[in-house]
């Protein structure tokens, strides 16, 4: 049997290959070879065909029949076989083979070798993939290695530690007395490989943690000899002396400060001294002030220190280097919860960061840049977020339309502000947005009453020049068909009224019914919107027309609609105009996304919702704003009364049928406010569909000789609730308890928070107009749990 | 700075050296392989050297004709990963003199002796240059027979 070939020489051959199917050949034909070579025990050469096995398998061939041998290059005496042995255990063997488990002995044998290179070598292979039952087993002879004198293996055996740890996290006392003095060393391996195995501990156990604070000032001490200590051409990194254990002392440091003053002060010095002094010309240096900044932010450091890690950050903004510029970000990003006013100072460099070509950067730009978004610099954020919408990768797209959506509900300056960038980013990434903005939007627009032919004329122009992206279309027919009449009467105000007539507005909707580019949804919202324009509209017999057109159509849902609507116009043509009226304001309910209310970053006035959208019902609005004026105004909001006492059939009344059977759900009925023979009771049903909505009907009864006359119940709720007021049944308030007049109010409550709520009583007793204000707190749990 | 795992490939993806420090079967190894190739090679010049891949950072940097590229978990310092790869590929370029790729690919097996003198778990064993070099020439002393 001639000799196997060298390793080198099969490389070279198989390099040779021209095709994917040559090389493979070349292989299987030295695989077979190697196989039959195995089979014979062939002692010799076995060291040399495991390599070439090694190499074959880092071309991505199969070698699991070598593992065996593996095995036996480990418990042969040669030093070469070991080499080998231990590389291709690393590679082919790990803890999911059972075969691993037979290296446990050899590993045994060769931690305690005479040559402290195989002790290495064992100690290696052990502490890169030992798996948990040979960390057991081997743990006493690493914490035996741990306490030798000899720093080439004490280096070594505080990795392995590591390693058994982390695997077997209960052996970590045993580690315990040998660490004793690790940090008295002078060799820099140990001590790098010490503080990162004391790392380990405390982060792993808060006992140990407590345990270590003590060696703050140690560590201190070796960093300042670090910094302070002249070249060292050993450990010489750019005129820094080794970088990378200044780096793992910082970490250590961060671990043992945070939350502890004591300690946290003992190193303040020390990284202020790091951060003013480190050259920061290399990426080396660049690397230690990083993770200084990380450190001062993670300890109760004081606030100049503070300000001093943010403005390095703030340099590392304007560096040249892109990854510094990366990794600036990316720490602003987390300090800007905690240190928002210091962050914010730097917000013109982080929007420019938008502009850069790197889209890394790009990302971590806009994810700050709506961090940093709040009432004072909303307009001028949102100028260069709608611009960076524009021009971005369609990756980012959909996230920088959310966080559009998201911003601009919580500071829109104003409600036409609000709608023209709701609509800016409809037509520039209206294909990106997610499918919960145009139910959104609807609501929105619904609730801007004064701004409803604005909205339309501006969402009809937008439809003349684009139909393709759909959530702009759906809102636009939705529009159209809510305020077509505004449209076509051109009583725009806040922009020049444009002249379209009937004919016009059909045919654009018609239009949409017919294109290619619509979506069966985008139909069903212009069928749906043509149809109520007949009650809008004179033109009721073209939209009868295409009506029933439709009523033969392909599309199931749209047929539907469509013969629906047809008997809409035959058989109940009396119907029609109550069921297509305008829509009554919506309630905004809990899916507006993550909307941290008490978040206000980093204003100071606390923001008071916008009272001028309230319908133009008169007396009920100026005295819901006199309620608010009284209570002082900055923690409630007014009510929203959405029928006046004497409209039929309406949107009230509907929720009123909704409430049908009262029937109670065991929670118990108080009395909420008993003063002046005026008793005002609340009983209470949770809403079926939605539970975060409790409904209370308030009893108002009489105990006095003269009836109550004007009388008039108001109410107002904290900021994280909203309040719907339904009609009362009447306004007086018999005498001597012969009547009661009751009320529904509708509370919104999507934080589950404790229900509180102030109530103002106007009526007119005996002559003289009686106005009382009073508190109520004590609900009972269940109404808002 | 705990380390996942540590590749070595050429432009044209053909890898030259693979390092784990964490126990995965080889079928996922196989794809990690393949989609780090994919999106480091994918990288536009001038962009940063830092990616993001599920919950890690994977910091890759350019040498000649071969990628180094690292995986590190959240809370580790990619500026100082970068550092690591340099001393790595110093340490390659003193051991060979004027480190080529060729000679990572017909001396594969120094190169992983190099690097289990300098890594191991993930972490730094030695941060001097001429400890690590003085070991690996002292080991290969004791070595008896050339392969």
């Amino acid at each position: 049997m001639p000799a196997p070939i060298r390793l080198r020489e099969l490389i070279r051959t198989i390099r040779t290959a021209r095709t994917q199917a040559e090389e493979r050949e070349m292989i299987q034909k030295e695989c077979a070879a190697i196989r039959s070579s195995f089979r014979e025990e062939d002692n010799t050469y076995r060291c040399r065909n495991v390599a070439k096995l090694l190499y074959m398998h880092m071309l991505g061939y199969p070698a699991h029949f070598g593992q065996l041998e593996c095995l036996k290059l480990i418990a042969s005496q040669k030093f070469t076989d070991k080499r080998i042995g231990y590389l291709g255990a690393m590679l082919l063997l790990d803890e999911r083979q059972d075969v691993h488990l037979l290296m446990t002995n050899c590993i045994k044998n060769d931690l305690n070798h005479s040559t402290q290179y195989v002790q290495g070598l064992s100690l290696c292979t052990l502490g890169c993939m030992g798996s948990s039952e040979m960390c057991r087993d081997l743990a006493g002879e690493v914490e035996k290695l741990l306490k030798t004198s000899n720093s080439y293996l004490r280096k070594k055996a505080a990795l392995c530690a590591v390693h058994v740890i982390r695997k077997v996290p209960e052996l970590m006392e045993m580690f315990l007395p040998a660490t004793k003095n690790l940090l008295s060393e002078k060799n820099h391996g140990v001590l790098h490989t010490s503080v990162v195995l004391l790392t380990e501990m405390c982060e792993r156990s808060p006992d140990m943690l407590s345990h270590f604070r003590k060696l703050v000032p140690q560590l201190v001490r070796i960093l300042k000899n670090l910094i302070m200590s002249g070249y060292s051409p050993e450990h010489d990194v750019s005129g820094i002396s080794d970088p990378f254990l200044q780096v793992r002392i910082l970490r250590l440091l961060r671990i043992l400060g945070k939350g502890d003053d004591d300690s946290s002060e003992a190193m303040n010095d020390i990284l202020a001294q790091v951060a003013t002094n480190t050259e920061t010309s290399k990426n080396v240096g660049n690397a230690i002030l990083y993770e200084t900044v990380l450190t001062i932010m993670d300890i109760k450091s004081e606030s100049g220190l503070r300000v001093l890690a943010i403005n390095i950050l703030g340099r590392f903004l304007l560096n040249n280097d892109k990854n510094i510029r990366y990794v600036a970000l990316t720490s602003l990003l987390k300090t800007v919860q905690t240190d928002h006013n210091a962050v914010q100072r730097h917000r013109s460099t982080i929007v420019d960061c938008l502009k850069d070509l790197d889209v890394s950067i790009k990302r971590r730009a806009m994810e700050l840049s709506f961090a940093l978004v709040n009432g004072n610099n909303i307009r001028g954020m949102m100028k260069e977020l709608l611009y960076f919408l524009d021009s971005c990768d369609p990756d980012f797209k959909a996230d920088c339309a959310s966080g559009i959506f998201l911003a601009a509900e919580k500071y829109a300056p104003s409600k036409r502000w609000h709608i023209d960038t709701v609509m800016r980013v409809l037509t520039t990434a209206g294909s990106y947005v997610r499918d919960d903005s145009v139910p959104n939007l609807i609501q929105l627009i619904t609730n801007s009453v004064e701004m409803h032919a604005y909205t339309v004329q501006r969402l009809y122009k937008a439809l003349l020049d684009d139909i393709s992206q759909q959530p702009l279309v759906q809102v636009a027919s939705w529009c159209i068909g809510e305020y077509g009449d505004l449209l076509v009467s051109g009583q725009c105000e806040e922009e020049e009224p444009i002249q379209v007539s009937e004919d016009e507005v059909l045919d654009v909707l018609e239009g949409l019914l017919v294109s290619n580019l619509s979506t069966p949804v985008t139909r069903a919202y212009s069928l749906t919107a043509i149809m109520k324009l007949s009650t809008r509209f004179s033109s009721v017999n073209r939209i009868k027309k295409v009506v029933s057109i439709y009523g033969s159509s392909i599309d199931v849902e749209l047929q539907q609609r469509a013969v629906e609507y047809n008997a809409l116009f035959k058989k109940y043509d009396h119907m029609r105009p109550a069921l297509l009226e305008r829509m009554p304001i919506m309630e905004k309910t809990a899916t507006n996304g993550p909307t941290d209310i008490a978040q206000t970053n980093g204003e100071t006035d606390s923001t008071i919702l916008d009272t001028k959208h309230l319908p133009s019902i008169t007396q009920p609005a100026s005295q819901a704003n006199d309620l608010l004026d009284l209570l002082g105004g900055n923690d409630v909001v007014p009510v929203i009364q959405t029928t006046v006492p004497t409209k039929p059939a309406s949107a009230g009344g509907e929720l009123l049928d909704l409430l049908g059977d009262l029937s109670l759900t065991g929670i118990p009925p108080m009395t909420a406010y008993n003063k002046n023979g005026l008793k005002i009771e609340f009983t209470f049903e949770r809403s079926n569909p939605s539970p975060n909505i409790a409904v209370i009907t308030i009893h108002a009864t009489n105990s006095t000789e003269a009836d109550m006359t004007e009388f008039v119940f108001q109410a107002a709720v904290p900021k994280t609730f909203q309040l719907q007021l339904l009609s009362p049944s009447s306004n007086v308030v018999p005498a001597l308890n012969q009547g009661s007049v009751t009320q529904v109010i509708r509370v919104l409550n999507p934080q589950k928070q404790q229900l509180r709520m102030r109530i103002k009583l106007t009526y007119t007793h005996k002559g003289s107009p009686v106005q009382d204000l009073a508190e109520v707190n004590n609900f009972p749990p269940q109404s808002w749990q | 700075m705990t380390m996942h795992f540590l590749l070595l490939f050429s432009r044209q993806g053909k890898l030259r050296l693979q390092k784990w420090f964490l126990p995965l079967p080889e079928r996922e190894r196989k794809k990690i392989v393949k989609d780090m190739t994919t999106m480091v090679l994918s990288r536009k010049p001038r962009t940063c050297n830092f990616l993001h891949w599920k919950d890690l950072k994977i910091v890759y940097k350019r040498y000649a004709s071969l990628y180094f590229c690292c995986a590190l978990e959240n809370q580790d310092n990619e500026l100082l990963a970068l550092e690591i790869l340099h001393r790595y590929v110093e340490l390659l370029d003193k051991y060979f003199g004027n480190v080529c790729e060729l000679d990572i690919i017909f001396n594969f097996e120094k190169a992983y002796f190099i690097l289990d003198e300098f890594l191991m778990g993930g972490e730094i064993q030695e941060t001097s240059k001429q400890s690590i070099a003085k070991s690996v020439e002292a080991s290969d002393m004791l070595q008896e027979v050339r392969h």
